[in-house]
This record gives C-alpha cells, sequence and structure tokens, in this order.
C-alpha cells in the first residue's frame, strides 16, 4: 500500500487526476446519504421541475430530486458493477489460474468452454440469458459476472501459463508442493501487475455495460437510482433543450475515463517502457 | 504453397465448428437454466392443462436433441419458426430489419474506416507531437463515453440547436434513398464516434510498432521523405493488423447498432431484440442473438483470413 502511494508522487498528472476521481466518487458513493437532500425514491414535488434552490437540478419524470437520485445512483450503478467485476475476478481468475498451472485436460475444457462463449458479442449473449432468465438485477449480475470472467480467464491462464513454465514453479513442483501453494505462493504473485491492470479495464468495461443495460431498461431495476436509467426516463427533455438528462451520462463518461487514465500509467509502469 | 491452403481451410473449418457451437450454445440454454417458459407466458393464470398445451404447441414436448436438430434444419432453410408474442413466422419479421442494420452500419462503416486510417496514419506520423496528443486525448475521450451520451449530445447540438438532422430515425422498406441518409445521419454519427476511436488508436499503435524495425531507420538514413517512409515503408507492413482491426471494427458495428437504434427508434434488428427481450419473446431473442453470432463470427473470420493474406510470407 505504502509502495503505491509512493508510486503515486511519480505519476504523470492524467493518473493523478483520475486518482482524484476515483477517491471524490468513492466518497459520494459512501457519503450519499448524509450528502442527499431528499430520499432516494422519495416524491418531492411536480414532475420535470426546473433547477432551483430547493431542487439544485430540478426534478425527474416522477417529481424526486435528480440531486438526490445522482447520488444514490453513484452507490447503485458503481457498487453493482464492483460487485460484479470482482465476482469475474474471483471466478476467471482462478479458473485461469488453475487451467494454466494444471494444463492436460482440465486446460482444454475450459479453454473450448471460454472459446464458444466469446464468440458470441457480449451483449448479445448478455440479452438472450435476460430474456431466457428474465431482468433483474441479480441476474445482471451473475450473466455480466459470467461473460466478464471468460476474458480474465483468458489473460490469467496465458500468465499461469508461461509462468508455469519458469524454473522456480519446476522447484516447487519437484518438491512436491500442492496446487494451492503454487497459484498462491509461486504464480500469482509473479502475474499480479497485469491482472490489476486488467481488473481495471474490465471495471471499466462491466461499468459502462451495465448502464448502457439499465438504459436500455434491462438493467438495475426502479425504483433504484441509477445513471443509465436515469438518462432513459428524462430523455424526452433534451429535445425541449434542456441538458440536465445527461448530467447522468456524463458522470458515467467521467469516471470511465479516470480509471482509464490510471490503468494507461499502470500498465506503463508494468511493461518498463520509458517512451 | 499447400501450407497457405490448409492454414485457410483449417481456419474455414475452426470458423463452421464455432458456429455450430454458438448454436447449440443459443438453443440449448433455453432448456438448462432456469424457469419455464411456457409457465412464465401464463404467469399465475397458467393451469397445468394450458402449460401442457403451450408445451406442446412449443414443442417443448419432444427429446431436446430431436427439437434441436428440427430448429437448426428450419434455420437452414430459412424458418426461424414463430414469434410468441405475435404469432407471426420470426422470418418475416427480421428479414427487413436486418436490412435496416445492415443498411445502417454499412454506411457507418463507409464513413469511419477512412476516416479513422487517415488519422491514425496522421498520428504516427506526427508521434509525440501536438497532433498525435491532441488525436489520442480526443479518441480516449471517445472510448469513454457510453454510446447512448454521445447519440443524447449529437442530438442536442444537432436537433435542438442547429435544427440540422432529425433525432427519430423511423424509416420504412419504401424510404427513397436520400431521405434514407438524411435520417440516419445522427445514428451514423454516432457509430462512427463509437468506432472510430478504437480504430485510430490500433492503427497508430500498428504503424508505430513497425517504425520501430532497423529497415526503417534505413529508409530514414538514406534520407527519404518522412511521408514516404511511412506510407510506402512502413503502412504495407503494418496493413496486416490494421485490416484485421477493421474488421474487428466492423464486427463491433453489428453490436454496436443496438443502442444507437434504440435512441433513434430505427427499426433494425437491434431494437426488435431488445423489444422481444421485455416481452420474454425467447424464439425471436434466440433468433435475432443467431444472426448476430453469426454475422459476428463471419467477420472474425474474415479478419483472420485477410491478415494470413496480408502477410507476403505465408
Amino acid at each position: 500500500m505504502a509502495r503505491t502511494l509512493g508510486l503515486f508522487k511519480t505519476a504523470p498528472p492524467s493518473a493523478r487526476f483520475g486518482a482524484a476521481v476515483v477517491v471524490a466518487y468513492g466518497v459520494v458513493a459512501v457519503l450519499a446519504p448524509i450528502l442527499a437532500p431528499y430520499g432516494e425514491t422519495q416524491v418531492v414535488g411536480v414532475e420535470f421541475a426546473a433547477w432551483s434552490a430547493q431542487h439544485w437540478l430540478g426534478t425527474d419524470d416522477l417529481g424526486r430530486d435528480v440531486l438526490s437520485r445522482l447520488l444514490y445512483g453513484a452507490r447503485n450503478t458503481i457498487g453493482i458493477a464492483i460487485i460484479t467485476t470482482v465476482l469475474a475476478a474471483v471466478v476467471g481468475g482462478t479458473l485461469g489460474l488453475v487451467a494454466g498451472t494444471l494444463r492436460g485436460w482440465v486446460d482444454q475444457v475450459l479453454g473450448r468452454l471460454v472459446d464458444v462463449l466469446m464468440a458470441v458479442p457480449s451483449l448479445i449473449l448478455t440479452l438472450l440469458l435476460l430474456a431466457i432468465l428474465g431482468t433483474s438485477t441479480f441476474s445482471m449480475i451473475a450473466i455480466i459476472a459470467m461473460i466478464e470472467a471468460t476474458r480474465i480467464f483468458r489473460l490469467a491462464r496465458a500468465l499461469a501459463y508461461a509462468i508455469g513454465a519458469v524454473d522456480f514453479v519446476t522447484a516447487a513442483r519437484v518438491r512436491g508442493e500442492g496446487l494451492v501453494w503454487i497459484i498462491f505462493r509461486e504464480v500469482l504473485p509473479n502475474a499480479g501487475a497485469p491482472l490489476i491492470a486488467e481488473f481495471g479495464l474490465r471495471f471499466c468495461f462491466v461499468f459502462l455495460f451495465i448502464a448502457t443495460l439499465s438504459f436500455l431498461g434491462l438493467g438495475i431495476q426502479p425504483p433504484a437510482a441509477d445513471w443509465g436509467s436515469m438518462v432513459r426516463d428524462n430523455a424526452t427533455l433534451i429535445s425541449y433543450g434542456q441538458m440536465s438528462p445527461l448530467i447522468p451520462a456524463a458522470a458515467i463518461a467521467l469516471l470511465t475515463l479516470a480509471v482509464n487514465l490510471i490503468v494507461d500509467w499502470l500498465v506503463h509502469q508494468a511493461s518498463g517502457l520509458r517512451e | 504453397m499447400p501450407d497457405f491452403t490448409s492454414m485457410i481451410l483449417s481456419r474455414l473449418a475452426l470458423g463452421v465448428l464455432t458456429l455450430v457451437a454458438v448454436s447449440a450454445v443459443v438453443f440449448f440454454s433455453m432448456d438448462l437454466l432456469p424457469g419455464d417458459v411456457a409457465q412464465q407466458m401464463l404467469g399465475q393464470a397458467g393451469t397445468p392443462e394450458a402449460v401442457a398445451n403451450i408445451r406442446h404447441d412449443l414443442g417443448l414436448d419432444r427429446p431436446i436433441g430431436q427439437r434441436y436438430v428440427a430448429w437448426m434444419s428450419g434455420i437452414l432453410h430459412g424458418d426461424f419458426g414463430r414469434s410468441l408474442a405475435s404469432g407471426r413466422p420470426i422470418a418475416e419479421i427480421a428479414t427487413g430489419r436486418l436490412l435496416n442494420t445492415l443498411f445502417l452500419a454499412s454506411f457507418a462503416a463507409v464513413v469511419s474506416i477512412p476516416l479513422s486510417v487517415g488519422l491514425g496514419i496522421v498520428a504516427a506520423f506526427y508521434r509525440r507531437r501536438p497532433a498525435d496528443t491532441a488525436i489520442n486525448l480526443f479518441t480516449l475521450f471517445a472510448i469513454s463515453l457510453p454510446e447512448f451520451l454521445i447519440a443524447y449530445l449529437l442530438i442536442y447540438l444537432f436537433t435542438v440547436k442547429a435544427r440540422w438532422a432529425p433525432s427519430l430515425a423511423v424509416v420504412g422498406a419504401d424510404t427513397p434513398l436520400p431521405e434514407r441518409l438524411h435520417k440516419t445521419v445522427l445514428p451514423v454519427m454516432t457509430l462512427t464516434l463509437a468506432v472510430a476511436a478504437h480504430m485510430t488508436r490500433l492503427t497508430r499503435a500498428a504503424i508505430v510498432n513497425v517504425l520501430a524495425s532497423p529497415y526503417i531507420e534505413m529508409a530514414r538514413i538514406k534520407g527519404l521523405h518522412p511521408w514516404r517512409v511511412i506510407v510506402r515503408h512502413a503502412l504495407p507492413n503494418a496493413l496486416g493488423p490494421i485490416v484485421s482491426v477493421v474488421v474487428l471494427n466492423l464486427a463491433y458495428l453489428i453490436v454496436g447498432v443496438v443502442v444507437v437504434e434504440v435512441v433513434f427508434t430505427y427499426p433494425g434488428l437491434g431494437q426488435l431484440m431488445v423489444d422481444s427481450v421485455s416481452k420474454r419473446d425467447v424464439p425471436v431473442v434466440q433468433a435475432s442473438c443467431l444472426i448476430f453470432a453469426a454475422t459476428y463470427i463471419t467477420l472474425n473470420l474474415v479478419a483472420d483470413l485477410m491478415s494470413i493474406l496480408c502477410d507476403p510470407r505465408s
């Protein structure tokens, strides 16, 4: 942790900006109930009220305070994206490391399964599975985590495969260490940097993906506040020349940009390029 | 030479195999996952007899292998089954919409490919100079924007403020071409912004990668004009990766249309699929999924074949 903080002192302005934005979003997400002037689903006035002292960003299509929903939205949108990414990383990462270390038929079976799942574009596969399972926040998390797990599996497997060929892993094998030891003590410490960068990229992807699904009305279900469905619900205002429905979308874009900037720098750092 | 042929043949065989595997996933996922479609269609009101009737109508009471073979052979003959919601044949509903989607995607491809390859070459030429930095920042920015934000920003700028293009792209089979082009201007701009960023970045990366090789150094030392070094010496060797990036982005376009079609209420296959998901019209979703996946797999295959063909060593 201290090393990471020390690294940030040498970070370029872009990565520092990204880190500042991520921290700010985290604070808003955690403190949403304190910061928000009204409740998440509380109806406080007429529909589509203009910006005013009571409602800084006006009210939405059901008369709820937009600012409050924006703050609570940080909680739901980012929280669900983190849960999904962690789930995907644990499942995909573990299976990938096991497949790459064990090799043999386990590797073959998992590899071919992932090939087939990756041959279908993720949005299309998600739509298919949502049609079968029914739209709910829970099934969305499960489906996206499974799809993202295939991407993380690929990378983790390739890393474990490459590291597994190095002498110190052979030495551990010959010593008679078990699979768990080899994965956690030999392989994982050497695969950390690329896996963390991948986690950041995957988070961006999941976050945008959930926002898109919610925008299509198939993601996070009402009345929970989330940025994708907020755009969808209030989009009619845009044709009257109002920009406020785009604020949640801009919030999505800013966070994605920030994480991308950090990941860019991490990848650059890990690759050892000094260009 | 036989090596070359066998490489292409094995790639083709792999493509066909992938298609078959994906069709199986699309078909069997309905049975593997919890939830009975017949039960769900009827909801609380479904008596056991009514559920059994629907199951029979859908053919759900036959063995699963038999149903898969019947489904696949139907599709190969152009019969995708019937929609649960409207009862109409899916082939009839989907054909016009598929054509609309292909029109939108090709229009976007015609605009975005020359634009992004051009920008990528410019960025590689002026690398680490202001023009490159500007292109780099702009593309990073465009990648971070969700498609629906790009779409609404364009609607705000060009429909509400400039009153220059319509925000609804409702077209029919008999819409004349000029009107069709005018109505799809904003969807195409949205798609272009979404895919051009990736293509530009990867084109630049492919050329910069080649620029590090000694023969480029040689060309420079000979005193060739920098543009000539890029266009005549670097570009041909970067062509393989660029072509495959372009084709892969075409594959992405096919999927990217889903969101854009919903925003602009464009009557394409993507919108049909999203609507059918909300209605839980599983046969229509399966059919659209298979069409999208088949297009995607075919384009991926084309990308692989093109990069093999672009490499004179093979």
